[in-house]
């Protein structure tokens, strides 16, 4: 691969957290690169890093020391606003408990990106309901995520990290909360959109859904130890 | 975030926790529906002194010269008030010089009030009020002649024993009957009925048509004042220049008849209906330094409810607020969020405020004499005030959920 294709690059990442009196190292430099098109996922135990190297990675948090360049561009040391424009545009989030607005509608779950990104009403509802199509929930526009079952809302959630065509999809333990059918089912979805181009960094602990990967990386002790990538079959 | 979407947002969560907003609201709800109704009220009250009462009372463009002031106004003083007795009353001599000093066209009338039983027949109407007066203070008082005639020059002048009733007595001593003609006793000397005034209706639920108007030189005289002296001269002009012309020129006439010398002071009073409008201007005053303390007491105390309402609010959405950061929520997008929910918040309950405001002036309107007028610039500052004391209210719990650490905010139950 090419230096070109590199959306991720991050070097000597280190994170710590203070809790009272005890200093939590919980990334101790880590190095790697993500590169366009990647299907990434990153695996290690309970308390390896993944999640905080997630956060960093989505801008959610920001590293101790180190340096982070997304699209070429240096994301560590960047104000609050950026971080906010950043995640905005570039990044797309999906989460294991789905965080949805229990009070909204899909539709407007998935226009919530867009709203902030100051896109205007008509095109807001025609890119969130696009958005809804391609993750096969047309039918589903306007019921509440308690209306919908835990795949839809999974579903609901990815089209709401799609909407703003970001450049990486982040997600987080993303079958977690459902059945191994609907795992399947919501993984499927997954590698169809990585099929389609779309860079997916996923963190999980399962190794069958780490398998779906092209490049596993696996945290240890807020260290990568090991990084392999499979050949396509 | 744009406005407009934070408007709609935040009407949503109103709307979705119905009790919840109204309990929180109830403090601005008070203090603007306070504001609104005493406003009207006062401003109605205002209205209706500046145009009734005080035209009632003294009539318009009118003044009048009396012994001492008839409306105290401030508090006086008991060695005030003793001067005041010592003081020399209006004779008729006094009178006759000071109409005859005033060289702008006026009209001019004596008046000596007094209270007594008028009878008819067996019936008797208690304590009307008796005037002495002269012809012009029909016109004065711009009163419509209803029955009959009000007297003549020629009746006054030569003090006939005729009498113009007030509506409601007429009514009372004679029912259906006709008065015209026919004989009222006063102190048992015989009044012969010559004309009826239109009803003057009431104010502040007394009624004004409770009198009886004779020539002041008539039999009357001996019951409505002492000899040869009157209460009041009445004088009326055509403009408010006049009626300062007026005024000068009675104080002059006054001054060198008493022969006062230029230290000293008026010995006699002229009085004009601003005099009243003060006293009124006074009472409105008080009500008016007294409105924004109880007002602004409320709206206090609205604000911190709304202010911990607001607090909860941000507790129990930190979640909302975390996702709504993770897709790109800005610290000023989350900030304007709940700044604009807390205002829409007090200007809904301002609103609900200003209604029932409106609703308890014109219910003191349409079941009490007193009258009630909406000041338009009450309503855009209950509007204001609700908006400011939301806002005010808003900042500090709407800072803490813009300073929400999104990945703390995202995890929490």
């Amino acid at each position: 691969m090419t230096r070109d294709g590199s959306l991720i690059r991050v070097s000597g990442l280190t994170r710590e957290y203070r809790m009272g009196a005890e200093t939590v190292h919980a990334l101790r430099g880590v190095d790697m690169e993500i590169y366009r098109n990647e299907y990434v996922a990153i695996m290690g135990p309970s308390g390896s890093g993944k999640s905080t190297l997630m956060n960093i990675i989505g801008c959610l948090d920001t590293c101790t020391v180190g340096e982070y360049w997304l699209n070429g561009v240096e994301v560590s040391g960047v104000g609050d606003d950026e971080l906010a424009r950043i995640r905005n545009q570039e990044i797309g989030f999906v989460f294991q408990t789905f965080n949805l607005l229990p009070r909204a509608t899909a539709l407007h779950n998935v226009e919530l990106p867009l709203i902030y990104a100051g896109v205007s009403a008509k095109i807001r509802r025609r890119c969130a309901a696009q958005a809804l199509e391609r993750v096969g929930l047309a039918d589903r526009m306007q019921h509440r995520p308690n209306e919908l079952s835990g795949g839809q809302r999974q579903r609901v959630a990815i089209a709401r990290g799609l909407v703003n065509e970001p450049s990486i999809l982040l997600a987080d333990e993303p079958t977690g909360n459902l059945d191994s059918t609907t795992s399947a089912e919501i993984m499927g979805v997954f590698d169809g959109l990585h099929q389609q181009g779309q860079t997916v960094v996923m963190v999980t602990h399962e190794r069958d859904i780490a398998a779906r990967a092209r490049r596993v990386i696996t945290l240890l002790d807020g260290r990568v130890h090991s990084d392999t990538v499979r050949e396509a079959a | 975030m744009p406005f407009r979407e934070a408007i709609r947002l935040a009407l949503q969560v109103i709307w979705n926790q119905k009790m919840k907003s109204g309990f929180s609201v109830i403090g601005v709800f008070i203090g603007v529906t306070f504001l609104i109704a005493v406003v009207s009220i006062v401003e109605g009250m205002n209205n209706y002194m500046t145009d009734r009462f005080a035209g009632a009372i003294l009539g318009v463009n009118t003044f009048q010269l009396r012994r001492y002031p008839r409306l105290q106004i401030e508090d006086v003083s008991r060695e005030t008030r003793r001067k005041w007795w010592r003081r020399p009353r209006i004779s008729y001599e006094d009178a006759r010089a000071v109409t005859a000093g005033i060289t702008v066209p006026h009209r001019a009338a004596w008046e000596s009030l007094t209270s007594e039983h008028v009878e008819y027949g067996g019936k008797v109407a208690r304590d009307i009020e008796i005037v002495g007066t002269s012809e012009q203070y029909f016109a004065i008082k711009d009163w419509d002649i209803a029955e009959g005639r009000p007297f003549s020059q020629q009746e006054a002048r030569t003090g006939q024993p005729v009498i113009v009733l007030g509506n409601e007595l007429a009514n009372r001593l004679f029912e259906n009957a006709d008065p015209l003609g026919r004989h009222v006793k006063i102190r048992k000397i015989p009044y012969r009925v010559v004309g009826v005034v239109e009803s003057q209706g009431n104010i502040f639920g007394i009624s004004l048509d409770k009198f009886a108007v004779a020539p002041a030189l008539s039999p009357i005289k001996r019951i409505v004042a002492p000899p040869r002296v009157i209460d009041a001269l009445v004088v009326q002009t055509n403009s408010v220049e006049d009626l300062q012309t007026a005024m000068t020129q009675t104080e002059a006439v006054m001054r060198s008849r008493r022969g006062l010398r230029p230290t000293e002071e008026n010995n006699f009073s002229v009085e004009t209906s601003e005099a009243i409008l003060d006293f009124w201007g006074k009472i409105n005053r008080i009500l008016m330094l007294a409105l924004p303390g109880l007002v602004s007491i409320s709206l206090v105390v609205g604000g911190i409810v709304i202010m911990n309402i607001m607090l909860m609010a941000v507790a129990e959405r930190t979640r909302e607020i975390g996702i709504r950061k993770s897709l790109g929520a800005r610290r000023r997008d989350i900030m304007r969020q709940f700044l604009v929910e807390s205002a829409t918040l007090a200007i809904v309950g301002a609103g609900i405020g200003i209604g029932t405001g409106l609703a308890l002036a014109a219910l003191v309107q349409a079941t009490t004499f007193l009258p009630a007028r909406v000041a338009p610039w009450s309503v855009a500052v209950g509007v204001l005030l609700g908006a400011g004391v939301g806002i005010a209210a808003g900042l500090y719990p709407a800072s803490r959920a813009a300073r929400l650490d999104p990945v703390e905010a995202i995890r929490h139950e």
